[in-house]
């Protein structure tokens, strides 16, 4: 017999008797056991709702909260107009960092961008040099989604230029739309089912703030392995 | 006493009395504490969230067959290789041959308690490879050789002192005390091990039966950079931490965070569901997980205890835990320690060796209380000690219940022998707490208050 069947074959057989249900403290019986879906059995997502933190209805009250999360997370938050506006914002911020280099990948908005920037710039393609790529300043992504509840920025190895693009360079800078924000993480989580529609990436990736520890003394220190700092420009429109 | 035991006793009085332990210990702690009241305070009904986060823990290890056959079926599906490993040998040897296959030299972990628990860093370094932990904790730990202190925090037990030291003399580069400076200081020796390395070991937090997905919750960013550069990637996870739908993280992960660390959520919360796939333009080019039963499927036997494998490792049980704020958790001698260690190690490693660590508690019920998915764990160390008695009874405890319950039984008796023992405390005031104290042992650190003068049934006699 194979190991997988060996362990299967003890699972199955440790739960011919049943546990009771946390809360409950008779077992339950083998009929609701084996009986109806997992669904019926499992919370559903406006069980989740209900018990997790608040996230905004509107629209409004949902970018105040993630500009208040973002800043609580020290990441930087930026709502700009239109790619004009985020091209300039990016130079200044390019002069004042003094990038040499910048790695992006080919999207709407980050080609726009790495071309305004005019730097040199690594674009993670097929077989990119990872040693290239750890030696740029920026790395330049979109994103799947901005969560107003967390301030997390969701990624996936094909939205966002693959898996190194968002976590080896020191700075990682996301440009969105403003239409990107959601309210929570079930919305976010819902929106990745949606979008892949079960042909999903290899790799997705809920971001919440710069790289951090705090495990010298229980002192936060940021960019412990990766990024020291996350920027989000956020475009209207 | 079995060996464990006569270690255990002997670090838990020494650490219990050294201040300097318990004032870093506390401190960490406090921080703590303040974060995480902050975090369940957020939460719209945090009580609801324990019993939805139990519920469906509940319904994933109940039915735990089906689930990993559907986790399974959809990892191999996208060129994912599953690998099941009955013991800690098996799963070893499982990761030594994939590494050989691969002709790998250099291996980045990021943490794994699970490759605590099979001792694998032993086993790769003996085989020839060279193993680097990455999370700033660990790789602190390793540096001093020894094993993680918590299973969240594994470098809470050291100032910044003794890491400047160790990192002077393992690395040679120490430019202050200050932690920014010394985690840059990891950051440049790991960041070239990343470059380097040819394989990359991972744990895991959750395994999503519903889309074939393994989730990796971290802070520093070290897993997704052991996971997007070397070009094979392992991860090592227990049978035990599927759930089974993507929607369901919606809830776990911020429980986690809460608990863990005090988080909204943390920093980095990542599902990897194969290799690098056709149009992807990096990550690794292979993918294997190996699934851990390693006495797993005792615990899940046994129906009373189960719930004990809905644990998430988030580490809050420790942190409540009045014996393990006062030993610490090297004490312990277990891979999990704190309460649910001190649950689950008997059942996973024999309740003969082990069964002192049900007796490291003071059965007060905060591990039980602060646990986020509602696992019994008081109650679990008593069916211990129950268990333990009941396969090994000891002499001198039948002993005595041989000679208390007919004095308990024959009320004349009991109240002669009652009479007596206000005398004889008495008596034993005039030794208590020497070495002609026949009960030395245990008056040494504790107080009997005295016996009443008089008993219920003397003074209601008296009663005019």
């Amino acid at each position: 017999m194979s190991e997988r069947e060996n362990i299967i074959g003890r699972i199955r057989e440790a739960l011919a008797v049943i546990a009771s249900v946390p809360g409950r403290h008779a077992p339950e019986s083998k009929a609701h056991f084996a009986g109806g879906p997992a669904e019926s059995r499992l919370p559903k997502t406006s069980d989740h709702r209900r018990v997790m933190p608040a996230a905004g209805a509107m629209p409004e009250e949902q970018l105040v909260l993630l500009r208040k999360n973002a800043a609580d997370l020290r990441a930087d938050f930026k709502l700009v107009q239109n790619l004009q506006e985020l091209a300039g914002e990016l130079k200044q911020l390019a002069v004042k960092e003094g990038w040499q280099r910048a790695a992006s990948h080919r999207g709407e908005l980050t080609s726009a961008a790495a071309q305004a920037l005019g730097l040199p710039v690594l674009f993670t393609e097929n077989s990119f040099d990872k040693r290239e790529l750890a030696r740029c300043d920026v790395g330049l992504s979109e994103c799947d989604a901005l969560v107003a509840q967390t301030g997390t920025v969701v990624v996936t190895n094909q939205s966002a230029g693959g898996r190194a693009l968002s976590i080896l360079p020191p700075h990682h800078v996301v440009l969105a739309r403003r239409r990107q924000i959601v309210a929570d993480l079930p919305a976010a989580l819902e929106l990745i089912k949606q979008k892949y529609a079960g042909n999903y990436p290899s790799m997705i990736s809920l971001i919440t703030g710069p790289s951090r520890t705090g495990d010298i003394e229980r002192i936060l220190v940021l960019g412990a392995h990766g990024p020291k700092r996350l920027t989000i420009f956020c475009c209207e429109g | 006493m079995s060996a464990p035991a006569v270690q255990f006793k002997q670090d838990a009085t020494r650490l219990s009395a050294d201040l300097r332990h318990r004032r870093i210990i506390q401190t960490a702690m406090g921080k703590y504490e303040t974060v995480r009241d902050q975090r369940k305070a957020a939460f719209q009904n945090w009580e609801e969230a324990r019993q939805l986060a139990a519920i469906t823990k509940w319904e994933a290890i109940n039915h735990l067959d089906a689930y990993l056959e559907q986790l399974v079926s959809k990892l191999e599906s996208r060129g994912t290789k599953v690998h099941w490993a009955t013991t800690a040998r098996q799963a070893r040897d499982t990761i030594l041959g994939v590494l050989r296959a691969a002709k790998a030299r250099v291996i980045v972990k990021s943490k794994a308690m699970t490759a605590e628990e099979i001792h694998l860093n032993q086993a790769l370094e003996q085989a020839g490879f060279e193993v680097v932990e990455s999370d700033l904790g660990e790789f602190i730990v390793q540096l001093r050789e020894e094993p993680p202190y918590h299973i969240v925090f594994p470098a809470m037990h050291l100032t910044r002192d003794e890491i400047k030291e160790v990192f002077d003399r393992k690395l040679g580069d120490a430019p202050s005390n200050d932690p920014e400076q010394l985690t840059m200081v990891a950051r440049r020796v790991l960041r070239e091990k990343y470059l380097q390395a040819d394989a990359g070991i991972t744990g895991a937090n959750f395994a999503i039966a519903e889309t074939g997905m393994i989730s990796i919750t971290e802070n520093e960013g070290n897993a997704r950079l052991t996971s997007a550069l070397p070009r094979v990637m392992i991860t090592l996870i227990g049978i035990e931490k599927v759930l089974p739908r993507l929607e369901d993280l919606a809830l776990f992960l911020p429980m986690l965070a809460a608990m863990g660390t005090g988080q909204t959520v943390t920093c980095y919360n990542t599902l990897y569901g194969g290799p690098r796939q056709p149009g992807e333009p990096d990550g690794p080019e292979e993918y294997h997980v190996v699934l851990l039963d390693n006495h797993r499927t005792s615990l899940l036997a046994d129906p009373e205890q189960r719930d004990s494998l809905h644990c998430i490792r988030c580490g809050a049980c420790l942190n409540v835990c009045p014996i393990f704020r006062n030993v610490g958790g090297h004490t312990y001698g277990t891979t999990y320690c704190g309460p649910i260690g001190a649950v689950i190690t008997p059942n996973l490693r024999g309740l003969n060796e082990w069964q002192h660590l049900s007796y490291a508690s003071s059965l007060c019920g905060a591990c039980t209380e602060t646990c986020p998915v509602k696992i019994d764990l008081h109650h679990h160390l008593l069916q211990n000690r129950r268990n333990g008695s009941r396969q090994k009874p000891s002499w001198w405890q039948k002993l005595a219940f041989k000679m208390f319950a007919p004095i308990a039984t024959k009320p004349t008796l009991w109240s002669l022998v009652t009479k007596l023992g206000r005398f004889g405390q008495k008596l034993h005031g005039l030794v208590k707490g020497s070495y002609l104290d026949p009960a030395y042992a245990w008056t040494r650190t504790r107080e009997l208050p005295p016996i009443a003068r008089q008993t219920f049934k003397e003074w209601w006699r008296t009663r005019s």
